[in-house]
């Protein structure tokens, strides 16, 4: 473990100072995952800029009836919090179905979205692997990939992203805010991640030395009906083989408005665009919702140990679905 | 003088009584310190550095850079270090090579220890560790487990390879019934909560190691071995220990330790990291096991055929003996067992709770559900009817046999009568539901042990016994037999434990620990009280009786001696997602006398979730191409979290043996026996499929298909 030293940043013009004039810096958040990487020596940094007493732990409601989360908001105060609980349900649930208390008392909303896989091949440095070094090579096609990824990896990474708070911000279209030493700007969480292609190692569309600051949800009368299941291999304390953000608007059996998201199979939060058209004006039955996850898994590249994930979240789209439309028509 | 007050007025029997920790304060506030936190002068820090070669030799390793590094005081490895002696027969046997570290260039698995880095601080070591450059002369390996080797062999462990009797392809042939399934088991590791830890240093002429192990006995003779010391000149102490399992016994940590003190003349710590206990630690092999019953239409077994094959290193034999337990519990007219192992380059693996019974009774008891599923019998039913007289391979009387009490009572307490034997017809919401049973076994052995019981002369009494409290409650245990032996309370007497200085003892291992150790207490406990009836007074320095059990256990007559179970589960199985979870588990137990419910509890319930955890969890996978772990860390290795263990009930039947001087039985290791049966066994029951191969993991069952 590389000795390294330790700054508090006290305002944001600071950390982002502090972090363009040592590029072998890095924001620390609740460290719940850098101080991991760092002790297995996948993060060596030089400097650690801790980010979590800045002033944005504050979540509030916008002009438009939406909500704005500051970046070092704890995932325990997101899960609490009464507006997000009322209007974004399916977002508490998924902050509270990952990690434990005492981790969700430290982790911040900034350093969830920035977490690495927990892929076992990128977490060992003894190991080649394309996200730790370009070009090493990818060991997990041909060994070890039973809960890897099905749907937009490509031959050089087939690893997930490990958020569950991710993938309910996916389906609620939220928008990422950050600063720079040159200024503030934003991105979709849609074009926050980049694609796998051949740099499985570039994950964000993040500038160099920015500073997340905050998450912006635009409101959506239809989260305010959304359920978060995840899928994992013990009861708790485990990331998800297969997760699921779902809202759903039907009105007489036929649906209105829908969102759909799925954890554990991409190297990213996936939003199930291609489902959620085929649902709109579709019946709001069994049917349906396994037509529209058939639909959205048919793009699916399971490698050989991981075609289960297919069923899975096929039977994870109907069988979510499912329980939003019987408690809509109660 | 003082007078004694033993044997002059009624106490109430300790034993049997629900006692708390003597020591339970102390772990809960801190105040016990554990091997790796002890304070040291002048302690300077090792870090081992492993190999990541899974085969061939070290070609190199450039320590000049390291040597440059701040406060990096030594780098030990194959060519400086000193030689080791290895050709000994220690206490279970001769030392796996792996703990005899840096005598030679060859790699035979990746973990192998090839250097140690010592420096002033534990950061300081642990970077030197990771950027010192080894280079290595690759040769290919072979990791490959499977039911078809053609290399693999027979193989005695603690008891013969193999045991046959009758003809057995005759009565499988005249058999109405057959079962004859596969079933596999994958790696598991100990993970105890506390890593190995061990300083070293040399004091006055005398070398003393502080560390974390199941036995100073054992580990001071290992060490004494190794590096060719006078026994009397090695001390090996272990106040609290973290858990140990089987794998805390002589490991490369304490013997690089003992090096780098000798090396450096000062004090030398060094600490495993858990990712490195995958390697260094020891593990319960993957086993893969077919077993073959024939029954008549009424169920009684006409044919038994247990064989199991297990893996284990290139550099030091030891075999997962899984096909054991048929043995102990069910007879037939032709009874065949056999354990086989292959030869990988992998690490040693090694005891881990309930070797051999722990996977051996998934298979058997898996296999008899699937016996009285196709004969139409009652499970419980099935092994009544299959209860054997005597020993099934010895042909020796059971010392106390009370298994079937065992299912009695816990069928009552379970409400058993009441299932429906149909599997698949249960349902609540999404989930299915399901019950499963299977029986438990384990041998109840002891080894000699000295002790020394002293009336104070303020009227307490101390006992010198070296136990190793590895968190059973042991220390606990051994006060209240005192106290009972002295007749006096608990309060007066305090124990000592866990300083080979103490002399020599068990190991805690085998569940023979606290039945060994208790025995000698209890000897030299008696012949106190006897002299102190004498009221001949005590003299200042006290009156000390000391025992050796050696004669005692050699006089003990043949028998079958084991305790005896009967797991029951109820599980809920989602077919759409694969979940599986435990609702309610339930454990009978026939374990000789329970000296301290509180403690005695807390080991079935604990080896119960060790087989909730085995069951549905535990995993160690090795990849291929590299021969090394995948995610070898609590997060990519899982034993059950809290929310997997539901309410589990464990309880015991009475279980005399009158001719049994100490009348206690192991009960660290029965609680995980049959438990993963127990649990697989209500999968079948909630979904119509059967489960052969564990962990019983969501993508398996999915895949498996069901009644969904």
């Amino acid at each position: 473990m590389r000795e390294f030293t330790y700054q508090r940043a006290l305002d944001v013009s600071g950390a982002v100072a502090l972090l363009d004039a040592d590029p072998d810096a890095r924001f620390l958040g609740g460290g719940t995952n850098l101080v991991d990487l760092m002790k297995t020596g996948v993060e060596r940094p030089a400097q650690l800029v801790d980010v979590r007493e800045l002033p944005l732990d504050h979540i509030e409601v916008t002009g438009d009836g939406g909500l704005r989360i500051g970046a070092t908001v704890t995932n325990s105060d997101l899960a609490a919090h009464p507006e997000v609980r009322g209007r974004y349900p399916a977002l508490a649930q998924a902050v509270l179905a990952g990690a434990s208390g005492q981790l969700r008392n430290m982790a911040t909303i900034g350093g969830n979205l920035l977490q690495r896989t927990r892929c076992g091949y990128f977490a060992d440095v003894t190991k080649p692997c394309n996200k730790r070094v370009p070009g090493s090579g990818c060991p997990a096609a041909t060994g070890e990939h039973h809960n890897h990824a099905i749907l937009g990896a490509s031959e050089h990474c087939v690893a997930t992203h490990p958020s569950d708070m991710g993938v309910a911000l996916a389906a609620f279209d939220a928008v990422i805010t950050y600063e720079t030493i040159d200024g503030p700007g934003e991105l979709p969480l849609a074009e926050f991640y980049l694609p796998v292609g051949d740099t499985p190692h570039l994950e964000t569309a993040l500038p160099p030395g920015a500073l997340i600051t905050g998450v912006t949800l635009p409101p959506a009368p239809v989260a305010a009906h959304s359920r978060y299941r995840k899928v994992r291999e013990r009861a708790s304390y485990a990331f998800a083989i297969g997760s699921i953000a779902a809202a759903l608007d039907a009105r007489d059996g036929v649906v209105r408005d829908v969102r759909l998201a799925f954890g554990a199979v991409a190297s990213h939060p996936w939003r199930a665009r291609t489902a959620e058209r085929a649902l709109v004006g579709a019946p709001a039955d069994a049917a349906a919702f396994a037509a529209a996850a058939d639909a959205e898994l048919a793009a699916a590249k399971p490698l050989p140990h991981n075609g289960y994930k297919v069923t899975l979240m096929r039977n994870l789209v109907v069988a979510v679905l499912t329980e939003l439309a019987e408690e809509a028509a109660r | 003088m003082t007078t004694a007050t033993t044997g002059t007025r009624a106490v109430k029997a300790s034993v049997g009584t629900a006692h708390t920790r003597v020591e339970g304060r102390d772990k809960v506030t801190g105040t016990a310190r554990y091997a790796g936190e002890i304070p040291f002068a002048e302690l300077a820090h090792g870090w081992l550095v492993l190999s990541t070669a899974a085969r061939g030799r070290i070609r190199s390793i450039e320590t000049a850079p390291v040597l440059a590094m701040p406060g990096v005081l030594t780098v030990l490895h194959n060519e400086n270090a000193p030689p080791l002696d290895t050709d000994y027969m220690g206490m279970l046997g001769k030392p796996d090579p792996t703990a005899a570290v840096f005598q030679h260039d060859r790699v035979p698995h990746v973990g192998w220890p090839v250097a140690l880095v010592v420096a002033e601080t534990s950061e300081q070591a642990r970077e030197a560790a990771e950027v010192l450059a080894v280079h290595y002369e690759q040769e290919p390996h072979d990791i490959a487990f499977s039911a078809d080797r053609p290399d693999a062999y027979t193989l005695d462990g603690f008891s013969p390879a193999v045991t046959e009797k009758g003809d057995l392809e005759a009565e499988l042939g005249a058999s109405a019934t057959v079962v004859d399934a596969e079933y596999t088991t994958p790696e598991e590791h100990h993970n105890p909560m506390e890593p190995h830890a061990a300083t070293a240093l040399w004091d006055g002429g005398r070398l003393e190691v502080v560390d974390s192990n199941q036995g100073t006995t054992w580990v001071a003779g290992e060490i004494a071995n190794m590096f060719s010391l006078d026994p009397g000149s090695v001390r090996v102490r272990s106040e609290h220990v973290g858990g140990g399992f089987g794998s805390k016994g002589l490991r490369a940590h304490q013997v690089a330790a003992v090096m780098a003190a000798t090396v450096l003349q000062r004090p030398v710590r060094v600490v495993m990291t858990r990712r490195q206990m995958f390697s260094l630690a020891g593990y319960r092999s993957p086993t893969t096991q077919r077993v073959r019953l024939g029954a008549d239409a009424d169920g009684r077994l006409r044919a038994l055929d247990h064989s199991s094959l297990s893996a284990t290193s290139t550099v030091h034999e030891f075999i997962e003996s899984s096909a054991g337990p048929a043995r102990t519990m069910y007879d037939a007219d032709a009874h065949h067992t056999a354990n086989r192992v292959v030869r990988l380059d992998v690490p040693t693996p090694t005891f881990m709770r309930a070797p051999g019974e722990a996977p051996g009774s998934f298979a058997l008891e898996s296999a008899f559900d699937e016996l009285a599923e196709k004969v139409g019998i009652d499970p419980i039913e099935l092994r009544v009817r299959n209860e054997p007289e005597r020993g099934p391979v010895s042909g020796l009387p059971f010392s106390s046999r009370n298994l079937i009490a065992c299912f009695r009572e816990g069928a009552r307490r379970f409400g058993w009568a009441d299932r429906d034997p149909r599997p698949g017809v249960r349902r609540d919401g999404r989930w299915l539901l399901g019950t499963g049973t299977a029986a438990a076994s384990f041998g109840a052995g002891a080894g000699p042990s000295t002790a020394a019981v002293t009336a104070e002369a303020d009227g307490t009494f101390t006992v010198r016994v070296n136990a190793a409290d590895i968190g059973t409650g042991a220390r606990t245990a051994l006060t209240l037999v005192a106290a009972d032996a002295l007749e006096t309370t608990p309060d007066q007497v305090r124990v000592r434990i866990g300083d080979s200085d103490l002399g020599p003892a068990m190991l805690a291992g085998g569940s023979m620990g606290t039945r060994s150790w208790a025995w000698a207490v209890t000897l030299a406990a008696d012949e106190l009280r006897e002299r102190l009836a004498l009221n001949t007074g005590v003299p200042p320095e006290g009156i000390t009786v000391r025992s050796d059990t050696t004669a005692a256990i050699g006089a003990l007559s043949q028998k079958e001696r084991h305790s005896f179970g009967a797991q029951f589960a109820e599980v809920a199985v989602d077919p759409a997602t694969g979940e599986v979870r435990v609702r309610r588990m339930l454990g009978m137990f026939a374990a000789g006398r329970i000296v301290n419910p509180l403690t005695a509890r807390n080991q079935f319930v604990g080896g119960m979730t060790w087989g909730i955890s085995m069951a549905l969890h535990e995993e160690a996978v090795r990849d291929r191409a590299t021969g090394g772990h995948y995610g070898a860390d609590l997060a990519g290795y899982h034993v059950a979290a809290h929310a997997d263990v539901p309410y589990i009930e464990a309880d015991w039947v009475d279980d005399v043996d009158p001719e049994d001087p100490v009348g206690i039985k192991g009960i660290g290791e029965i609680g995980i026996v049959g438990a993963a049966a127990a649990v697989a066994n209500a999968v079948w029951h909630a979904t119509g499929v059967r489960h052969r191969n564990l962990p019983i993991r969501p993508d398996r069952v999915l895949t498996a298909g069901g009644h969904a």
